[in-house]
């Protein structure tokens, strides 16, 4: 007789230490790089940028609930962000008619609204998820669709709520002072959105720990089995559809204080579908992959369009390859990385890795001339593209071919690496 | 009479040219399981190329040529993107699309500009039919009428009358089957991809000059053509036709009426000073189209004449 005694099986639950360093670690290193910005003395355009991103890190998880958690692609998350944005904003104004005359809202810290934009945020998710969450898939997309149309056209109609076209404004510098900060100065209003930032990854990374977060993840890979398993998919997703609501309703309210403003647009289908980009290429089958999404999404649309006018065109060609060539994202690219070299550092694997990502650079580089060269082209002002010193004119054959071949070359030994076998493995 | 007669025609036209988008649309959606979200910016590179081939060729070549090149774009989108996509699932293939449907507007920018173009009805076709309880009716609202009714007797012809037809229509409901007949079933595809992108081309075409052409006409009329197609129901073309025109009435009934909610519930003591009271029929046109869409999903996945839900 085999002994089948309990000491031989292998204990598989992950080692304290792991779990402090897979679970704990990188709050504390966010919470770390949160608290060591200020120290650098960033410039005032700096702080707003931060300041955006923060929002959008905490719009972009919300919406990563949804899509990478429980594998609802929804078309309309901004209308969670928006209505959450502006119970914080009758919030905010609530706050200041207060200081007058006292009642509740006197009692309610500017610097608590985005709590008030989670409750708005979750109460519109439980009202508007009771039905569309009755389909999955492809319906639910086009139901998400739908309701973003309706009520961004609401938007506009309610004057007395949303405020019509030029929307409604606030003072964030009323009532009682929370921490001792006034919010009325940009640094102020950082370490606001950097304390908000930094519970709202925290939680929703909790979430994705707790019971509900982990059906949720079976719902997206199997509903048929969630299913047998006795839960309804259904119900998951309507519970998780809340909380993605409510959060994106804590971004909301973050975004209310930080720029006193809110207005209809930002319940639209645009909004909605930057989020989703973020969220994309950040790589929405990892936690932080949003995080990464929002970071570079935001310094995208805050710098590029400077240098640019294509940075749209950029954006999209950059989510298509991503859906093309890297369905993991940013997160997904760097992982896959870091763990080829982790996993057999070799001078061969190294020069692979430089490889892969050279001609990317290459075919990028290309791409990006041909496409200066067409704006420049189009807008027949007979200015040259002149990046590091060349001068590329449109009206020249040549410059054509640089770009021509600088993207020819480089997709060519893309498709090469390639053949040989993915990345790394 | 006379509101409800021009009413009558242009959402018949309107409903047509809905109509010559999403039969397309649904061909691709019911095939492919895919909801085509860049269906529209083919919409509007038909009117883009039509502009552009129309000041070397004029108007006439025009409406042959683009629809042409269209369908050769819809194609290569096929053959070079979706195929890959297709594996990982629809909600991938949508993302992909919908990332489409950015880079062909930011592309328009581009080359076309960011305004408007003068895109112009052909001179031929640009007098006054006939008069109208007083008013004119443009001969080019008939000519759109025309090319319509035109190609929806070929599409039924084609579909229903023809080989190719019943490969496709087989191909719809039976893939595997017809692909063990040594039918070649991405390549039925890929055509009918091109085919279905060549229709929203023509839609273009005949669209663009009517309407107005400009970079942000696909994002306009995109989300009101999805709406056809689940309303329609899935891989029906009659349930498109009938939608089409349903919300082709609709909105242009709802534009032509005027009053408000104050005036039309004032027995229930609505007043006209608040927001609800003022809203106007005619301004909730744009959003008629999508509460059939939420209804349509809620109550009738199938959608008016679809065969199975989606």
């Amino acid at each position: 007789m085999t002994d089948y005694s309990l000491d031989r099986v292998p204990d598989l639950a992950p080692s304290a230490r792991y779990k402090f360093a897979t679970r704990v670690m990188p709050l504390l290193l966010l919470a770390l790089i949160l608290l060591s910005i200020p120290l650098f003395e960033p410039s005032r355009t700096w702080l707003s940028l931060f300041n955006a991103i923060g929002i959008n890190m905490v719009f972009a998880l919300s919406y990563n609930m949804l899509l990478g958690q429980t594998g609802l692609l929804s078309f309309g998350h901004a209308v969670y962000f928006g209505l959450g944005g502006y119970a914080a904003m009758h919030g905010m104004n609530a706050i200041e008619n207060a200081s007058y005359d006292g009642g509740f809202w006197a009692a309610v810290p500017v610097f608590a609204l985005p709590l008030v934009g989670f409750a708005g945020g979750a109460l519109a998710g439980a009202v508007i998820g009771f039905p569309s969450c009755r389909r999955s898939d492809v319906p639910f997309a086009m139901i998400s669709l739908g309701i973003a149309e309706l009520v961004a056209a609401a938007g506009f109609m309610f004057i007395s709520v949303f405020g019509g076209e030029e929307g409604i404004t606030g003072d964030r510098m009323n009532g009682i002072e929370l921490f001792g900060l006034s919010l009325g100065p940009l640094g102020d209003v950082y370490w606001f959105i950097a304390f908000w930032t930094f519970v709202g990854v925290a939680l929703m990374y909790a979430f994705t720990r707790t019971p509900l977060g982990k059906i949720a993840q079976a719902v997206r890979d199997n509903p048929e089995r969630v299913q047998f398993v006795g839960y309804n998919p259904n119900r998951v997703r309507y519970l998780v559809f809340i909380a993605a609501g409510g959060f994106a309703g804590l971004a909301g309210g973050m975004s209310a204080v930080n720029y006193e403003i809110f207005t209809p647009e930002s319940l639209s289908v645009i909004p909605s579908g930057l989020v989703l980009l973020m969220a994309f290429i950040g790589g929405a089958r990892y936690f932080a992959g949003p995080i990464l999404g929002a970071v570079v999404l935001t310094y995208m649309q805050s710098n590029l369009s400077d240098y640019s006018e294509a940075w749209l065109l950029y954006l999209g060609l950059l989510f298509i390859g991503m859906i093309l060539f890297a369905p993991g994202g940013l997160a997904g690219l760097l992982l896959s990385g870091t763990a080829a070299l982790k996993h057999s550092f070799s001078v061969k694997g190294l020069l692979r890795v430089g490889a892969f990502a050279s001609s990317a650079l290459l075919a990028a580089a290309g791409v990006i001339v041909l496409v200066e060269l067409a704006v420049r082209y189009s807008n027949g002002f007979g200015e040259a593209f002149e990046p590091f010193g060349l001068h590329l004119a449109p009206d020249q054959m040549m410059s054509w071919m640089v770009g021509l071949v600088l993207a020819g070359v480089g997709i060519g030994a893309l498709k090469v690496l390639s053949k040989q076998g993915g990345m790394g493995s | 009479m006379e509101t409800v007669v021009f009413a009558l025609l242009n959402g018949l036209i309107y409903g047509l040219l809905l109509f010559m988008l999403s039969s397309g649309l649904t061909l691709i959606f019911s095939m492919m399981g895919v909801l085509n979200f860049a269906h529209a910016s083919f919409y509007m590179l038909g009117a883009y190329f039509a502009f552009t081939l129309g000041q070397h060729t004029g108007f006439w070549f025009a409406l042959f040529l683009a629809p042409i090149c269209v369908g050769a774009a819809g194609a290569c989108v096929e053959r070079w993107g979706l195929r890959k996509v297709h594996a990982r699932g629809h909600v991938a293939e949508l993302l992909f699309t919908f990332g489409l449907a950015y880079v062909i507007e930011e592309l328009v920018k581009i080359i076309w500009g960011k305004f408007a173009v003068a895109y112009e009805i052909p001179p031929e076709l640009n007098f006054s039919l006939f008069e109208l309880f007083g008013s004119q009716y443009p001969a080019y609202r008939i000519f759109m009428l025309v090319v319509s009714i035109a190609m929806l007797a070929g599409l039924w012809y084609l579909l229903k009358r023809t080989r190719i037809g019943l490969i496709i229509q087989a191909s719809l409901t039976h893939p595997n089957m017809v692909s063990h007949l040594g039918h070649n079933v991405p390549r039925i595809f890929m055509l009918v991809f091109a085919a279905g992108c060549a229709l929203a081309g023509l839609a273009g075409v005949i669209g663009g000059n009517y309407l107005v052409t400009e970079p942000s006409m696909a994002f306009s009329i995109g989300p009101i053509v999805f709406v056809v197609v689940v309303v329609g129901g899935m891989g029906s073309l009659e349930g498109a036709f009938i939608a089409s025109l349903l919300i082709g009435f609709l909105q242009t009934f709802a534009i032509s009426i005027d009053s408000s909610f104050a005036e039309i519930f004032s027995f229930a003591g609505l007043s006209a000073d608040g927001d609800l009271g003022r809203i106007t029929i005619a301004s909730l046109a744009p959003m008629l189209p999508f509460i059939l869409l939420v209804l349509m999903l809620m109550l009738r996945p199938r959608g008016l004449m679809g065969e199975r839900e989606f």
